[in-house]
């Protein structure tokens, strides 16, 4: 069976009026999944999103229904479900329009995930930066009580389950699961030690379910159409359909829609093309902590596997695409002030290494150094890789190893230049306008 | 800079009793109350104007929990400001992506424009200026914020038109959303209080429809399956939309 090149489910209906709405939602049989999935035995539910093959859309791929099947039922402790809406990662932008556009379709995802756990509460927990999807989503829970889709037994099938809109405060961390966690019960947000994991011990060291958003927004179609449906799309291991996000030099940044497996060269000519006049020079496949790529991988398939043999990873699909006016140096400072920024400071590796890095990075942008410097840059890297206590420490590395693994050239041409050697007003959309003035 | 009044409700130092009752109502929405301490802080934020003493007071109070536990919180999270922020937050995103794209040219130019630096207030108190972290709209940079709704697409020329006319008092929209309430306000709507705005502004931004357009354009669709989906021409899917309310039972 040949896919379509792009396959509009989760932004299929963002351009319907008023989408926001439940009778939008419901006009294109939205909660139609829900009634079919509380007909059927939790545990159907469980196996059907396993035999789909829909792996974690969050970044790290972990396989949804095995990650439900963990939520050990004989625990006397309440189940919690837990929607990770903390969208931060540099470069990724698919979860807060699907929010906004289309909030009835991750709460129906909400609550059919919910009912296959048997929790009987769950959570959103929404990054607070972004305050008109928090609306949305506080209105759409709103519709949905009203409409008997959420509440006390549900349609007449004995189910209760209540969901809180919760929105956090600014800080990226709080996007791991087990430091959203902790913020969830109004601590600071910072990983914890696992194991034990949230499947055993997490919300109020209780059972809990932590998904991204897309991930539990696709559920709905799983349960609606079948399994097969879903797996039909996507490569050998890597099944289904993703949310692609184009930013940067491109003629059309925005949302794509496609089988995992597309390429970033099929994605580019969707997309118009680089912007008139550039070309490509690198680019992140799944955001700032995926190892950057360049023009030798255009044609890489982008699911979990071939992303990972070409030395990065899928992560969140967040293609962030840089032309040749862009120094990469100066890019790849700029993401590590953030994570010095964002580092928790629960664990020394990352706490005292992001700040390390950065005084390096910062130094070689300017020309001060020597070539001795990227080894050291290395070296330090190498101090956090793998130390860190979660993945944000190993993340910062990312940008730095991959960068002077394809550009160790352009570090080295800031030292014999004593300073940067690009203009940075010629990267900018409004370089040709002349709007800098 | 200079010192905004902090705040008409707190005379004497304590939070009024409106808003007392409002951070035991954030609290009992949650299965364990200290749950609601993120929330809480934003509706002190909304009511003070800031994270107050007396504000980490009363949520270590009706929580049961000490100051220094809820301070220890407030200042973990970079949405909670020790020091009075003007009625308009305005953020420009300067991570790469963004101030690679133009956003650091507009905050030099927004700096230079407001004569202030970051994290501070303009002297009549109207406009916060700070850099902000990636704000999940990459496909619209350089992105700005104002009280944390989108401002997309910026250019210097319509940053500094922006925080003109918001210090003029006109009235300013979102580029994705409904017009801009001030600070405060929009401090009490992230403590979950609604201000009946989630109808205005559109379902999506240009950028968020691209992909489906190109989908459109091309009859591009997920497959069909034999149990009727969502999938098709929108005509298909009108016809569709009768059964499939009934198959699902």
């Amino acid at each position: 069976m040949s896919t379509d090149t792009l396959t509009p489910v989760l932004t299929d209906n963002w351009d319907q009026d008023r989408s926001w709405t439940l009778a939008a939602y419901e006009e294109r049989g939205g909660y139609g999944a829900l009634k079919k999935a509380l007909a059927m035995r939790p545990d159907d539910v469980i196996t059907a999103v396993k035999d789909s093959g829909l792996r974690g859309r969050g970044g790290a791929g972990f396989p949804t229904g095995m990650k439900w099947s963990f939520i050990p039922q004989d625990n006397p402790n309440p189940k919690y479900l837990v929607v990770n809406a903390d969208e931060s990662e540099p470069g990724t932008c698919k979860d807060v329009p699907l929010m906004m556009a289309s909030p009835h379709t991750l709460i129906e995802g909400v609550i059919i995930s919910s009912y296959a756990i048997r929790a009987n509460q769950a959570f959103i927990y929404v990054r607070g930066e972004v305050l008109h999807v928090v609306r949305r989503l506080q209105r759409a829970v709103q519709e949905a009580y009203r409409a008997g889709h959420l509440g006390k037994d549900i349609h007449g099938y004995g189910y209760d389950l209540d969901l809180v809109i919760h929105a956090g405060a600014g800080a990226y961390i709080c996007g791991e699961e087990t430091a959203l966690l902790d913020s969830l019960e109004g601590r600071r947000g910072q990983p914890r030690l696992r194991p034990p994991f949230p499947a055993v011990a997490g919300l109020y060291a209780s059972p809990t379910v932590v998904n991204n958003v897309e991930s539990i927004a696709s559920v709905p179609s799983i349960i609606g159409r079948g399994a097969d449906w879903f797996s039909a799309m996507g490569t050998e291991k890597s099944k289904g359909f993703g949310i692609f996000s184009l930013s940067g030099h491109v003629a059309n940044p925005g949302q794509y829609e496609a089988p995992l497996g597309i390429t970033l060269r099929t994605l580019i000519d969707l997309a118009g093309g680089i912007r008139n006049g550039h070309e490509l020079k690198f680019w992140t496949p799944g955001g700032s902590s995926t190892p950057i790529l360049t023009t030798e991988h255009l044609d890489v398939p982008l699911d979990f596997e071939a992303v990972g043999e070409a030395g990065s990873m899928l992560g969140t699909r967040a293609l962030q695409l840089f032309d040749e006016t862009t120094c990469v140096v100066r890019a790849v400072l700029r993401w590590t002030e953030f994570y010095k920024h964002e580092s928790c400071g629960k664990c020394t590796p990352c706490r005292e290494g992001t700040w390390w890095l950065v005084q390096t990075l910062a130094n070689l942008e300017k020309g001060i150094g020597s070539e001795g410097d990227l080894d050291l840059l290395l070296d330090q890297c190498d101090n956090i890789l793998g130390r860190a206590f979660c993945a944000l420490g190993d993340g910062a590395t990312s940008p730095i190893s991959s960068s002077i693994q394809y550009f160790r050239d352009e570090y080295l041409a800031h030292l014999t230049e004593g300073g940067c050697p690009f203009d940075p007003v010629a990267s900018t959309v409004f370089a040709a306008e002349g709007a800098t003035s | 800079m200079t010192q905004v009044s902090t705040s008409s409700t707190s005379e004497g130092g304590g939070l009024s009793d409106a808003t007392y009752g409002e951070l035991r109502e954030i609290a009992a929405r949650y299965p364990q109350a200290r749950s609601g301490l993120l929330p809480m802080l934003h509706l002190v934020q909304a009511s003070e104007g800031r994270i107050t003493p007396e504000g980490i007071e009363a949520c270590a109070d009706i929580l049961g929990i000490t100051a220094a536990e809820v301070s220890g919180v407030a200042t973990f999270y970079t949405m909670y400001k020790r020091r009075p922020v003007g009625d308009y937050h305005v953020g420009v995103c300067t991570n790469t992506l963004c101030a690679v794209m133009g956003g650091d040219v507009i905050f030099e130019r927004l700096k230079e424009h407001l004569d202030v630096g970051n994290d501070e207030t303009t002297d009549d108190g109207a406009i916060t200026l700070e850099h902000v972290e990636c704000n999940a709209a990459c496909d619209y940079a350089p992105v700005m914020m104002v009280n944390w709704e989108f401002m997309d697409n910026m250019t210097p020329q319509s940053a500094t038109e922006l925080v003109d006319d918001l210090r003029a008092g006109t009235e300013v929209h979102s580029t994705r959303g409904p017009r801009i309430v001030t600070w405060r306000e929009a401090e009490r709507v992230l403590a979950g209080f609604s201000d009946d705005l989630a109808d205005e502004g559109p379902s999506a931004g240009p950028a968020s429809l691209v992909g489906l357009g190109v989908a459109r354009e091309n009859g591009w669709t997920a497959p069909g399956n034999d149990a009727g989906g969502r999938t098709g021409s929108a005509a298909e899917r009108k016809a569709e939309s009768e059964p499939k309310q009934e198959e699902g039972q």
